[in-house]
């Protein structure tokens, strides 16, 4: 069934007329040309589909168009405000927390939300936060590096590290 | 720093006007320059049009723009011929290009694709280290069939131990030539000259310079550095040697960076092909007419191939759950419990590769003997980026994005496909995301390019989990028989190894056994497609020697690090089992100590690497913790130590997986694994402590960095789990219910 769907994009609302049944991650690929988020299982089991859906991490993959109408989405093209890299960002480039960089994106928005939720993680509990997300190249322990270092810096300095837009 | 794509994945609106250029080559009275005439013995295979390299230098320039340009010819880099395992002759024209830009940017043209093992920054670092400019200057354009020289592909870890060296030799040799340049211009000679960050300086007067850019400026030179230079030496490096963060890192953590699904063309069409339920099924039956109905749903057939085609990849998913097909499916009866047993029946003669003293007197000489059956699983590459292609069609002219390990493989195998010359195919290869051996096969570029054709409009394939597990080129299913023997005194005295379907990568012992022989068997009776998979066959024969000479040790009753130092002359395995040793605090103890202590050695892509392993077995789950690994690996010079580290790290994460999981399950030709459910792949939890000691050798060439040390995974594993509860696995993967079966004896 087609309808009108309006929901805010990085910071940006958007309103398209669509099948609300339809996957969020090809919405956002394909209509929405937002190709952060990947595809990698479909099945909601590898994480490279994540995205934010009112600050929390979300399988894009399982999620309907329509199950987001009215809320704020943020893929990894929206972390950075105003050009300015989040932490977590800064911290995977600083410690190649990354090999091919398919899953990154997924990564990163993980650990944001894991982080909003326990922003004093251990690096046993990042282990733990993260152990859903799948990575081939083998770059887990520099992801989990990465995210210990902006784990410290958005605790040090912005509370919550987050965006203002971002609930 | 920045990562340049601009010839890559964003030039889907750039027009280069190459579709013309193939009559200039015989008119263009310039052209005729001195090397571009046929090299003996070294020039392109002029009897099979196909294999012509399609752009030659003057077209180069005409599409790359202005600045000075520096080409290099195979005469004047000998190394280039040599790549191990080369298919094809090299372009006669050029095969190494620079060009250094009016803003002083730095190109460097080549064939190599990066998908994650980092080498557009170690060999931006080779590059800068020897024109000297800085390493943010350079610019990586790479895997455009268009644009840079012919490359056989990106596996084998050769890229900084092949392509490296010669690399270099071109830094140097432009670096001369912006020498000669500059003399004209500071009214000096060369030799009163010399280079800072791209700057030319006179030695003696320091305000008498001129910037590469500025002699770029306004300019179209070319140049041919002819002549001997000399490399630097290990003491005058600058960049080389040092650590570099990734220089893709900004646009892989914004979602900049583009992989071949994300080019998106006005028009293109997502398409889902018809399968097969199994390897072997013959398309009976097809009733297509309820995915016709559907809005904006094009069906294509061209006999047995299959395809819906959408604007988007999602309702194109669901025309195909609409088609009815009926297949025979052959009945096999091999599945991945009788796969061994069919291998072995279907194996062809043996060759024997190396042979050394006696196997007779061996065997009389031994006191006890050591007959042992070593297996190991089908195991996938499941890169997280499966195969994906997008094909346009511009007139006569096809361009591809692909993900794949070898762009101009795919120009070959696409012109062929379509039955076109492959100077009229362009393949771009944006970012890879991942490729582990997998994506030297490209069926999906040709798809594409069928479908493309088919359909008249820019076509995207891109591949789901359960097609990439299908048609993945697997790690083949492999056996290890190996006899061997030692005497009253506990020396090894005879080896006599049978590898099955693995290969012979890594199937040479190093050890000092006085008789012994290695003998290889193959054949192609695997009921789906195998490849080459990181380190293809090292892994299994790697398992297989150090699980059988760590069981000899533990018979002699001899520490298993000292009875390996006691069988070996090779002074690079020494050091490194030293080096890991030291690292680990090794303490020496006969096996099984109870400690979960292991350890493995082996070499690999010209590399050696040791490797000692901490594991926990719970007894009542079967299921295996890896908690510290040390791996020492001496890998000649090296590059970038933090990206070697890096992929030293990837390799014992990785594998984790086919030590630990990673097992295909099919039967009949069924591929039964589908997803990640089922085919499990390392996780943060199983994450252990990683330790990296690099022994570096500055004054030899590099060597291999993004394989060897996955080769010990195997072994130090299994290796590490009998010295905890004193029961040996002889099947990869060593999944929780083989290490209670073992437990259970």
């Amino acid at each position: 069934m087609e309808e009108t769907i309006q929901f805010k994009l990085n910071g940006k609302q958007t309103k398209l007329t669509v099948d609300g049944e339809r996957k969020l991650l090809w919405v956002l690929r394909t209509d929405l040309e937002t190709t952060g988020p990947k595809y990698g299982c479909g099945e909601g089991i590898c994480g490279a589909c994540t995205v934010l859906i009112d600050g929390t991490a979300a399988r894009s993959c399982q999620t309907s168009v329509k199950e987001v109408k009215g809320r704020d989405v943020v893929t990894i093209e929206g972390l950075a405000a105003e050009g300015a890299l989040h932490p977590l960002q800064k911290a995977f480039m600083e410690h190649d927390g990354f090999q091919c960089g398919y899953c990154t994106s997924g990564m990163i928005l993980t650990a944001y939300s894991f982080l909003k939720q326990v922003p004093h993680a251990t690096h046993d509990q990042i282990i733990q936060g993260m152990d859903d997300n799948l990575c081939r190249c083998g770059a887990h322990k520099r992801i989990a590096a990465a995210i210990e270092k902006a784990a410290k810096e958005m605790s040090l300095s912005d509370p919550v590290g987050e965006r203002s837009d971002v609930k | 720093m920045k990562f340049q794509m601009e010839h890559g994945a964003n030039s889907v609106n750039e027009k280069f006007k190459v579709q013309n250029l193939t009559s200039l080559q015989n008119s263009d009275p310039e052209s005729q320059i001195p090397n571009l005439e046929m090299e003996q013995g070294a020039g392109g295979n002029t009897e099979n049009p196909e294999f012509d390299f399609h752009l030659n230098r003057r077209q180069f320039i005409k599409v790359a723009g202005g600045g000075i340009f520096l080409f290099f010819t195979i005469g004047d880099l000998p190394a280039f011929g040599q790549q191990r395992g080369e298919r094809r002759s090299l372009p006669n024209d050029f095969n190494a290009f620079l060009r250094i830009g009016e803003n002083g940017r730095v190109s460097l043209y080549t064939g190599k694709i990066e998908m994650g093992q980092g080498v557009h920054t170690s060999l931006g670092q080779m590059l800068a280290e020897e024109l000297d400019v800085p390493l943010d200057s350079v610019d990586m354009v790479m895997g455009d069939t268009e644009l840079c020289p012919w490359d056989m592909g990106t596996w084998g870890s050769m890229s900084t131990r092949f392509f490296g060296p010669p690399l270099r030799l071109a830094g140097a040799k432009a670096r001369r030539a912006m020498i000669e340049l500059a003399s004209e211009h500071l009214n000096t000679s060369p030799e009163n000259l010399t280079v800072e960050d791209g700057v030319v300086y006179e030695k003696s007067n320091k305000k008498n310079h001129v910037s590469y850019a500025e002699l770029a400026k306004g300019k179209k030179i070319e140049r041919e550095p002819k002549g001997q230079v000399s490399l630097k030496k290990p003491s005058e490096f600058k960049i080389i040697g040092k650590s570099f963060a990734r220089r893709d890192g900004e646009v892989k953590v914004t979602g900049k960076a583009k992989y071949a699904g994300d080019i998106q063309i006005p028009g293109m069409m997502y398409a889902k092909i018809l399968r097969p339920p199994a390897h072997g099924a013959k398309l009976l039956d097809v009733d297509v007419s309820e995915a016709q109905k559907m809005r904006g749903v094009q069906v294509v057939r061209d006999g047995d191939f299959v395809a819906v085609l959408h604007r988007y990849p999602d309702v194109a998913a669901t025309a195909l759950s609409k088609i009815k097909a009926k297949f025979d499916s052959p009945k096999t009866g091999v599945d991945d419990k009788t796969i061994f047993d069919h291998l072995l029946n279907e194996a062809t003669e043996g060759r024997v590769t190396t042979h050394g003293g006696d196997l007779q007197s061996g065997q009389q000489g031994s006191k006890t003997i050591f007959d042992q059956t070593y297996l190991n699983d089908y195991v996938a590459h499941a890169p997280m980026e499966p195969h994906t292609a997008t094909a346009h069609i511009e007139g006569n002219k096809l361009t591809v994005w692909a993900s794949t390990q070898n762009p101009f493989g795919v120009q070959g195998e696409v012109a062929k496909e379509l039955g076109m010359s492959s100077e009229n195919v362009r393949v771009i290869t944006p970012f890879v995301g991942g490729g582990f051996g997998g994506k030297s096969r490209n069926q999906q570029a040709s798809e594409a390019a069928r479908l493309a054709k088919l359909s008249g409009k820019p076509v995207q394939v891109a591949w789901t989990r359960e097609e990439e597990f299908f048609y993945d080129s697997f790690r083949p299913a492999a056996i290890v028989k190996i006899k061997s023997g030692i005497t009253e005194n506990g020396r090894m005295n005879l080896w006599d190894y049978h590898v099955y379907y693995a290969g012979e990568r890594g199937a040479e012992q190093f050890y000092t056994i006085p008789n012994h022989r290695t003998t290889s068997y193959g054949g192609n009776a695997h009921p789906f497609a195998t490849g080459a998979w990181r380190a293809p066959g090292n892994n299994t024969n790697t398992f297989a020697r150090e699980s059988q000479i760590d069981m000899m040790a533990a018979k002699a009753g001899i520490d298993p690090l000292e009875f390996r130092l006691q069988h070996l002359d090779n002074e690079k395995v020494k050091r490194v089992l030293k080096a890991a040793a030291e690292q680990f605090g090794w303490t020496p103890a006969k096996g099984p100590s109870g400690r979960g202590f292991g350890i493995a050695c082996g070499l690999d892509a010209g590399a050696t690497v040791a490797t000692m392993a901490e594991v926990a077995v719970n007894k009542n789950t079967g299921e295996v913790q890896v908690k510290r690994v040390v791996c020492a690996q001496d890998m000649g010079l090296v590059i970038n130590p933090e990206g070697a580290t890096i992929q030293v790290e990837g390799c014992i994460t990785m594998g984790l997986g086919y030590a630990l999981t990673e097992g295909l399950h099919f039967k009949d030709g069924k591929i039964l694994d589908t997803n990640f459910d089922t085919y499990e792949l390392p996780r943060f939890s199983w994450l252990p402590k990683i330790e990296t000691v690099l022994i570096e050798d500055k004054n030899s060439d590099p060597q291999g960095g993004g394989e060897p040390a996955i080769i010990t995974m195997g072994g130090v594993i299994a290796n590490a789990i009998y010295n905890a509860v004193g029961v040996r696995l002889f099947h990869l993967p060593m999944t929780p219910e083989r290490v209670l079966d073992a437990l259970k004896g």
